[in-house]
């Protein structure tokens, strides 16, 4: 500690490298130093304080600036609303008045560290226990003593060390309780314990030991393998014999019913001949069987911890909202909103219902609900709706309608959200599946029937059982699980996650592809300004980037990023720091002023400025001492290679693209989409679904890309949706596929990719067709034998499954899709 | 033979015990989180109470 004495205080310019010991950004406003480190605010060097007296300085040592900013100074009163017994009914996983464990979800973990401090929040405060973080759901689960440490206050903690828990109001509804085991692992636990074990006792059959060893021992290992095979039936198949008994209620056919058929027949077949003393049965192939249909099941099912794809609104909104009665400003829950409440909103905070401004000055940002890309400026008396982003100074509002009627929420009233979208009856498996039943049960039927009459009723029967048996079809059933769970976790590593292997085939039989404006094909990020005006200097280069690092609004981010990346990393400090919300940044650095913001506050400043060139987007003056400099252009900004994406697209779909925002960019896209595609502009939520809807009318199968709220009722209604989003893990409405931002190019090639997928799997159930067909010439010849089986069985489910997984592999690397970030 | 017959349970009797021992794991929820103990595991022990230090301690070998 004593280098501090001998450190050269940092110059303005050195300052500009110093990142924050505890967050790791830029010490740009402020620089706090401690102990020779550097903190970029008090908040950090608080929370770095806080770590070290509790004995956690550990927490540094695992990563480098591994800390969050904290938002703030939190208090208790704000989550107050946590302490209402309602609430924390539904938000406690269990209580016993004494001791209570929560679930919360933090997305701000990010780190090996982050784990770390959050299992040794005990080390904080007394009154925590235990707590366990879930990385995948970045979730942390704590246990704490309820009489000493209240729910709000444990929230305040976390808060106050940076890892604000995300409270939305779809956490009252989340199921609280999980399912205490997963019973698909156990199923297939059980199988392939048997299946081992039933082939060690075939084996030396097989071979011919029983010569040696006498009947006796043939006759234990029956027995024993008989012993083994009833659980595995009555457990681990439980699901095949209730779906095939559902479809035959149904009067569907299924796959199912001829696996459910091999299934009895291979049992009963087996346990005549074990029992009669004939032989030795099929019961090695029968649980081998159970046990790859299991394990094909449980492959495709890949799941995505991190993301939902069946979110609504109530995750977007806050969980509670601060309330001004005469009481004073309190926070309450969301659901205890009434009409005619005055609420109290902060810069960042979301309009939870659809209320009327009273007072203060608001910049209403619409782009996630409407779709339009430039925040709007309300004044009181004006009417607000629900979702939109409160930027400014504080403002209170008057509610006028109850969160679930408002004009977004109402949406999800609509009917499309009610109709079940996935239909497992008419997948490709399935479709061929019918066939295929109908075949195997006729050929059966019809074999049973010319040996009854020609020969004997036994071995009509005999010869039926055999056919069942080797019809059975587990191949077929294996080829479409395993292609399609390929594909999806290839897709994944390119930050493209489908929900499930259907959304894959609906994919493959798109027809029209609808897609969104506002932040799917423009992006807040994407697009670079453009500066008109006279030529900056370094120096009012990296002037005008720290004034406008200082700020976060999103223009002052875009400016920043992109003066950033050209000048030297000088940034030189800032002070008397303005910001007017709604009007601009103002600052001074040395002794020259810098204004940037909107030209009319420029002009109302007295800056002189000549008459700006029409530019669609927004623009963003600067003056520097009183000197109109120039002028940013920014928004509306293209994603990068989206002329090229729509060229790939328009050649083999229609195109349409649907607008919430004002049409003044329409030549602009009229150009980009060609002269056939449907431009439609200023389109409601309402107005997207039915267009969807009509389109569909026309029996076309409609893919719709969107990213914000207000696309989820096209979302709902299309075939297949696709979510933008900026981040993995931030909110997207329920929708089918959820896409990175920066793989919006690569939607030509997914779909590509999916109808190569839709090849494979026919190929696999070709190939699959092929062994049955061999199977069953050789059962028709009589020389189904209990080794023949055994050997088919697991050489056609194996074939087929590496010929799935390895063609849909090498399809995906044929196209290359873009890598991710 | 019935040293056979022995051999032949006690392997199955073995392999019952693994079976329970599996199932046990899946019934306490030991696959539900498989991502974050591999992140766990990179933690160090925290350095001894009482030493508010955040230096990490010499590489020095430690029982």
């Amino acid at each position: 500690m004593d280098r501090v004495a001998f450190q050269p205080r940092p110059t303005e310019s050195a300052a500009a490298k110093v990142n924050c010991f505890h967050c790791g950004l830029p010490c740009v406003e402020q620089l706090v130093e401690k102990d020779g480190k550097a903190f970029c605010c008090d908040g950090c060097r608080l929370v770095h304080d806080i770590l070290l007296e509790s004995n956690l300085g550990q927490f540094y040592n695992l990563n480098e600036h591994p800390g969050i900013r904290p938002p703030g100074a939190a208090q208790g009163e704000q989550f107050a609303y946590l302490d209402e017994p309602p609430t924390q009914a539904k938000l406690l996983d269990f209580t016993d008045g004494i001791s209570s464990r929560v679930t919360i979800q933090i997305p701000s973990i990010h780190c090996v560290a982050c784990v770390w401090l959050l299992e040794n929040l005990f080390r904080l405060h007394p009154a925590i226990g235990d707590s366990r973080v879930n990385f995948a759901r970045r979730e942390v689960s704590i246990r704490f003593a309820t009489q000493k440490l209240k729910l709000s206050e444990l929230v305040a903690l976390l808060a106050s060390i940076g890892y604000t828990p995300h409270l939305t109001l779809d956490e009252l509804d989340r199921p609280r309780t999980r399912k205490p085991f997963d019973r698909q692992k156990l199923q297939i636990g059980l199988a392939g314990f048997a299946f081992a074990n039933i082939m060690l006792f075939s084996i030396p059959v097989y071979l011919g030991l029983d010569a040696l060893s006498g009947p006796m021992l043939q006759k234990l290992f029956g027995y024993l393998s008989l012993a083994l095979t009833v659980p595995v039936l009555l457990y681990s198949a439980a699901d095949y014999w209730k779906s095939a008994r559902w479809s035959l209620q149904q009067r569907t056919l299924t796959l199912d019913i001829p696996i459910a058929l091999g299934l009895a027949a291979l049992f009963a077949q087996s346990t005549y001949e074990i029992v009669s003393g004939q032989g030795e049965g099929y019961l090695d192939s029968l649980v081998g069987l159970v046990f790859f249909l299991l394990c094909g099941r449980w492959f495709q099912q890949k799941t995505h911890d991190r993301l939902t794809f069946d979110r609504d609104y109530r995750s977007f909104f806050p969980l509670a909202v601060l309330r001004r009665s005469t009481a004073g400003d309190t926070p309450v829950t969301l659901a205890h909103i009434q009409v005619g409440d005055r609420l109290l909103l902060r810069h960042g905070e979301l309009i939870p219902a659809d209320a009327r401004l009273v007072q203060g000055k608001a910049q209403i940002d619409y782009s996630f609900v409407t779709g339009e890309s430039k925040p709007v400026p309300r004044s009181p008396g004006d009417h607000l709706y629900a979702g939109g982003r409160h930027t400014g100074g504080l403002i209170e509002v008057e509610v006028l309608k109850p969160v679930s009627q408002s004009y977004l929420t109402s949406l999800w009233d609509h009917s499309a959200f009610r109709k079940q979208r996935d239909d497992p009856i008419n997948t490709l498996t399935q479709r061929y599946g019918r066939r295929f039943t109908r075949l195997v049960i006729t050929i059966a039927l019809g074999s049973a029937l010319y040996w009854s009459l020609t020969s004997s009723l036994g071995r009509g029967v005999s010869v039926m059982v055999a056919v069942l048996i080797v019809a059975c079809p587990c191949a077929l059933a294996l080829a479409a699980p395993f292609s399609f769970g390929t594909a999806q976790r290839w897709l994944a590593r390119r930050n493209i996650f489908v929900k499930s292997a259907l959304v894959l085939e609906r994919l493959a039989r798109v027809h029209t592809v609808v897609l969104d404006k506002t932040g799917t094909l423009t992006g807040s990020a994407a697009g670079k300004p453009l500066f008109e005006g006279s030529p900056l200097t370094p120096e009012e280069r990296a002037m005008v980037s720290s004034l406008a690092q200082a700020s976060t609004h999103p223009l002052s981010r875009q400016i920043h990023t992109e003066l950033a990346e050209a000048t030297p990393p000088l940034a030189p400090t800032l002070s008397h720091f303005k910001e007017i919300p709604g009007s601009g940044l103002e600052a001074t650095v040395g002794s020259r002023v810098l204004r940037l913001g909107s030209l009319s506050w420029l002009r109302q400043l007295g800056i002189a400025i000549p008459d700006p060139s029409a530019h669609p987007g927004s623009t963003v003056g600067l003056a520097i001492d009183q000197t109109f400099r120039g002028a940013f252009h920014l928004g509306n900004t293209l994603r990068p290679a989206v002329a090229q994406l729509l060229d790939a697209l328009g050649n083999r779909y229609p195109l349409a693209l649907l607008s919430g925002d004002q049409s003044h960019d329409h030549d602009a896209f009229r150009t980009l989409f060609g002269p056939k595609a449907d431009l439609r502009f200023n389109q409601s939520p309402l107005q997207k679904l039915e267009y969807i809807q009509h389109r569909q009318a026309t029996g076309q199968t409609v893919l719709m890309v969107g990213d914000g709220l207000n696309d989820a009722g096209a979302f709902q209604q299309s075939d297949v949706g696709v979510a933008v989003v900026e981040r993995i893990g931030a909110f997207s409405p329920a929708s089918d596929v959820i896409l990175d931002a920066a793989q919006v190019p690569a939607l030509a090639d997914l779909l590509r990719f999916a109808r190569r997928t839709i090849w494979v799997v026919r190929l696999s159930l070709g190939l699959s067709a092929l062994y049955n067909v061999v199977g069953l010439s050789i059962a028709a010849a009589g020389l189904l034998s209990p080794l023949i089986c055994a050997i088919l069985m697991p050489l056609s489910s194996i074939s087929v499954v590496l010929f799935a997984t390895s063609a849909t592999s090498l399809a995906f690397q044929r196209f290359g899709l873009t890598p991710a970030r | 033979m019935s040293v056979l017959l022995i051999l032949i349970l006690a392997s199955l009797g073995v392999a019952l015990l693994f079976l329970a021992g599996f199932i046990w794991a899946v019934r306490s929820g030991q696959f539900e989180d498989t991502s974050t103990p591999s992140l766990r595991v990179l933690a160090d022990d925290p350095p001894p109470a009482g030493v508010a230090s955040n230096t990490r301690p010499p590489n020095a070998k430690s029982s």
